[in-house]
């Protein structure tokens, strides 16, 4: 059986990999080629192009194979798939990388495979992918490894030596979940492996601390992904896994991909558009836990009965309009971590606010040049020149501030 | 007043400035400036190419700062945002800086003042510049020429919207610093030869090479990679504006991406769509759907669907993966070489096969030519699922407390997903409706082995058949 063309196996082994959600390639160790070698990082990651989908292309993102001896449904790669079938070396995958870089398309690589013969094989493979680039072509850009949570830990760990960041797939926000859609996965290997993981970042941080020459291991930490509405998880299942999944294995990112139906789809999943404003809103609520000290229990507070938070508004609004009682906020006086709570006010708004005021006495067109929309903010704050009466107890105010038409999903931000 | 006392309240002046980013030459002429307590309104500044304040009389030269002039205060934040402020392509941008400088004398806090119109300004033109920098190290494409000599030469042809070339020329030299590369702009070009950098004259897009064979490759990735049931068109302009498109050799396929998007989504939900309707009801009924089945393609092989025999209300049900040649024949499960091998074989574990419903997992034989011969061959994950629909409905009239499967195929049918038979046989697997399922090896597998290997699995074999019947004679007496 002859091999096919470079070109006809990219398209192949890049649609695959166009489920995955993560594309940073941000907050790794600085480093340049001025030494030696080619490439290099300096902190801030660079998007090199965006696809109509509006998601941002910054590493060759690829799978090394599509074969796959497992068989989760919501997989295009699954055994049952009737998809074609390819495969690259590491070397391909490698020189791929490399002509890439060189013209300045990608920040680097993410790889990432369908399983062959067995889990460590498959692992050995893409560490394999990962050393020609760093040791041959002495590589200096950014690498993400996915990493196989059935393969052996002693593999998996050579990987950090490698990569930037690598990742470990929860794959489905709860366990019944994972165990109905992925028969071949099992919950305990894959926290197994993000523990494992975990524990080997620390250490590794803690030896560059004592001895200068200490390997750095994945410098841009690790991260997970879960796949949104392929179950019946909730919004408040899927904040509450996250949180636990941030405490406890120290993760940098916990990335979600509406489930988007893909060719030869199984028949237990839902065929349908992906749920991408549902997808928004659990970026927007990961963001306020990150960014704006909510606690994942008030995003909750934010959700509706069923358990998932408003389409129509975001969840900050959604929580502001569940505690009226707390606002207006006076940003001549409010502490930054009332500030943050006003909806439409964001990080830096805040901190512009808290600067000017020891200036002058804010009124509400100096608000105006300060924050990106006054009609979202007006509402819940007060200046010397304005007090929003009563509106916060209007029962339409939410009807005021959601968007004015019904937002099609096709363009959804 | 410190500043000299022999400069007329109403003298303009203006500044000539070589080069439109030269941060280092506006900073010195502006702090001799304040240092002669010369107002904003009184300075014109002048970029190459630019025609300047219509009032400022051109001759006149700049006054000497007094010795002892106080020195010129500035914040670090100011300066920041000064030297990249002043790569904006706004021809006002210098004046606002010296505005801002002047202020700052009297007020040296006032960059904090976020909500002042001057510091909100200078903000504004940092941040475009900064944005403009970043879409620079992002979009840059360099093609590969060959020198003369062999060597390979990167050239990228770049317009950017502010003075940013000069600025930007660290970022690619520390990452492509093995490479011999040029870039070129209408402002000016840079070329780095792996030692230093040169500087040059303004180019033309025709200077630049027109095309490189991996820009095939990269166009292939680009429309792979995008998901056509995610479009989200304005969150990709914000990000890659139409402006920067026309040097961006993947953006050709922008258009084209958007307009077959639908129909590709559209597709991709169809093509996993099925519908399967209303179950029949009677294993009779069953018995005929299957004639008409073609959910996959075995069903549209030139072969005739065999249905399971046996009592409707059997205790034990036998699966085997599918009919073969003389089945699909004779039109009955289990009459061929492994159908005989089986009835050997539950004989001697005293299993009677007529007290049971003897089924297969797939209905159809899956086959292909060879010569006149019609070959066996497995059906696929997909074709056993899809056919579970009908051993679903055989067993939920059947009702049989116990299940044999015999061979992956079969046990796959039950399960939904694939078993090692060595690692489930000989063991009872409870399945959703109370029953259990035993799984053993499928008889045809016995067929092909020969010598001692066949002894030691028809031994495993018969073992498995005894367990089975051990747990009947359980089941019955209950």
């Amino acid at each position: 059986m002859g091999v096919a063309p470079i070109l006809d196996r990219l398209k192949i082994l890049a649609d695959a990999a166009k489920y995955d959600a993560s594309c940073a390639s941000s907050g790794t160790a600085k480093r340049n080629s001025t030494k030696g070698g080619i490439g290099s990082t300096e902190g801030m990651g660079i998007c090199h192009a965006y696809a109509p989908d509006g998601r941002c292309i910054s590493l060759l993102k690829i799978l090394l194979t599509n074969h796959c001896i497992f068989d989760c449904h919501y997989c295009i790669n699954r055994k049952s798939s009737n998809v074609q079938r390819a495969r690259f070396t590491p070397q391909e995958v490698a020189d791929l990388t490399i002509s890439f870089y060189r013209r300045n398309y990608i920040e680097g690589l993410f790889l990432s495979s369908g399983i062959i013969k067995s889990s460590d094989h498959t692992m050995e493979m893409i560490v394999e992918a990962a050393r020609i680039l760093r040791e041959e072509y002495d590589f200096r850009g950014y690498i993400h490894l996915k990493t196989i949570p059935e393969a052996d830990p002693e593999i998996i760990h050579r990987a950090g030596f490698y990569a930037d960041r690598v990742s470990i797939n929860v794959e489905l926000p709860t366990d019944a979940g994972l165990t109905r859609l992925a028969p071949d996965k099992n919950a305990r290997q894959i926290e197994g492996a993000l523990g494992k993981t975990s524990s080997d970042i620390i250490e590794a941080k803690d030896a560059k601390k004592r001895f200068k020459h200490a390997p750095r291991f994945a410098p841009a930490g690790q991260s997970t992904q879960m796949i949104i509405g392929a179950d019946a998880a909730s919004d408040a299942d899927i904040v509450g896994r996250a949180s636990r999944l941030y405490d406890s294995f120290g993760l940098r990112r916990v990335y979600y991909s509406a489930f988007s139906p893909i060719p030869d789809a199984s028949a237990v999943l839902p065929l349908k558009r992906p749920p991408l404003i549902r997808e928004h809103r659990l970026y927007q609520s990961d963001w306020l836990m990150r960014f704006y000290d909510y606690r994942p229990q008030e995003i909750m507070q934010a959700t509706e009965a069923d358990g998932n938070l408003p389409l129509d508004i975001d969840p900050k609004l959604a929580w502001a309009l569940k505690f009226r009682e707390r606002f207006p906020v006076d940003v001549n006086r409010a502490s930054r971590e009332d500030l943050r709570r006003v909806p439409g006010l964001g990080v830096k708004a805040v901190h512009r606010i808290l600067a000017s005021r020891r200036h002058r006495t804010l009124r509400l067109d100096d608000v105006a040049r300060l924050t990106v929309s006054l009609t979202k903010v007006r509402p819940f704050i007060c200046t010397v020149d304005w007090r929003p009466t009563m509106l916060t107890d209007r029962a339409d105010l939410r009807k005021l501030l959601a968007p004015k038409q019904e937002q099609l999903e096709l363009f959804a931000a | 007043m410190t500043a000299l006392q022999h400069v007329k309240s109403h003298a303009h002046y203006t500044v000539q400035l070589p080069r439109s980013d030269d941060f280092a030459f506006w900073r010195e002429s502006a702090r001799a400036l304040i240092q002669c307590d010369i107002p904003p309104d009184k300075v014109a500044w002048v970029e190459p190419g630019g025609s300047g304040d219509l009032f400022a009389s051109g001759g006149m030269r700049l006054p000497e700062p007094p010795a002892d002039a106080p020195p010129v205060r500035a914040s670090k934040r100011y300066l920041s945002l000064a030297a990249n402020a002043a790569l904006h392509r706004d021809p006002a941008r210098f004046a606002l800086l010296y505005r801002l400088l002047w202020r700052l004398q009297a007020n040296p806090r006032l960059m904090e003042d976020k909500a002042d119109p001057d510091v909100r300004r200078v903000e504004e033109l940092d941040k475009n510049v900064r944005r403009d920098s970043h879409k620079m190290h992002a979009f840059v494409r360099f093609r590969q020429v060959e020198e003369a000599d062999g060597a390979e030469h990167y050239v990228a042809w770049f317009e950017p919207e502010h003075h940013i070339l000069r600025a930007n020329a660290g970022f690619f030299q520390r990452r492509f610093a093995s490479m011999r590369w040029s870039i070129l702009t209408p402002q000016g070009t840079l070329h780095w030869d792996r030692e230093t950098m040169r500087e040059g004259p303004p180019a033309q897009k025709a200077d630049a090479p027109q095309g490189d064979p991996v820009e095939d490759l990269w166009r292939t990735y680009y429309a792979s990679i995008f998901n056509p049931a995610r479009l989200k068109v304005g969150a990709m302009l914000s990000e890659m504006p139409r402006k920067y498109w026309k040097n961006l050799p993947e953006a050709e396929l922008i258009p084209e991406l958007i307009a077959g998007a639908q129909k590709r989504e559209s597709e991709m939900v169809a093509a996993g769509e099925r519908d399967d309707g209303v179950r029949p009801e009677s294993l009779a009924a069953i018995g005929e759907a299957i004639q008409a089945c073609r959910k996959c393609p075995i069903g549209c092989l030139e072969n005739r669907a065999v249905m399971g025999e046996g009592p409707s209300d059997a205790t034990l049900m036998i699966v085997g993966e599918q009919p073969g040649d003389h089945e699909d024949q004779e039109r009955r499960p289990f009459v061929g070489p492994a159908g005989q091998l089986l009835d050997v074989h539950l004989e001697r574990a005293g299993i009677d096969r007529d007290a049971a419903y003897v089924t297969n997992a797939v209905k159809h034989f899956k086959f292909t030519m060879r010569g006149k011969r019609r070959l066996h061959q497995s059906p696929t994950a997909k074709e056993i699922d899809t056919c579970r629909w009908w051993i679903e409905g055989e067993r939920e009239l059947v009702r049989p407390k116990l299940v044999l499967a015999m061979g992956a195929s079969a046990a796959r049918g039950m399960l939904g997903k694939t078993v090692s038979i060595s690692k489930v046989r000989g063991e009872p697997i409870p399945l959703d409706d109370g029953s259990e399922l035993w799984v053993t090896a499928h008889p045809s597998y016995l067929l092909r082995l020969d010598g001692e290997a066949r002894e030691k699995q028809a031994a495993l074999f018969d073992a498995d058949l005894a367990a089975v019947r051990e747990r009947l004679a359980e089941l019955a007496g209950q």
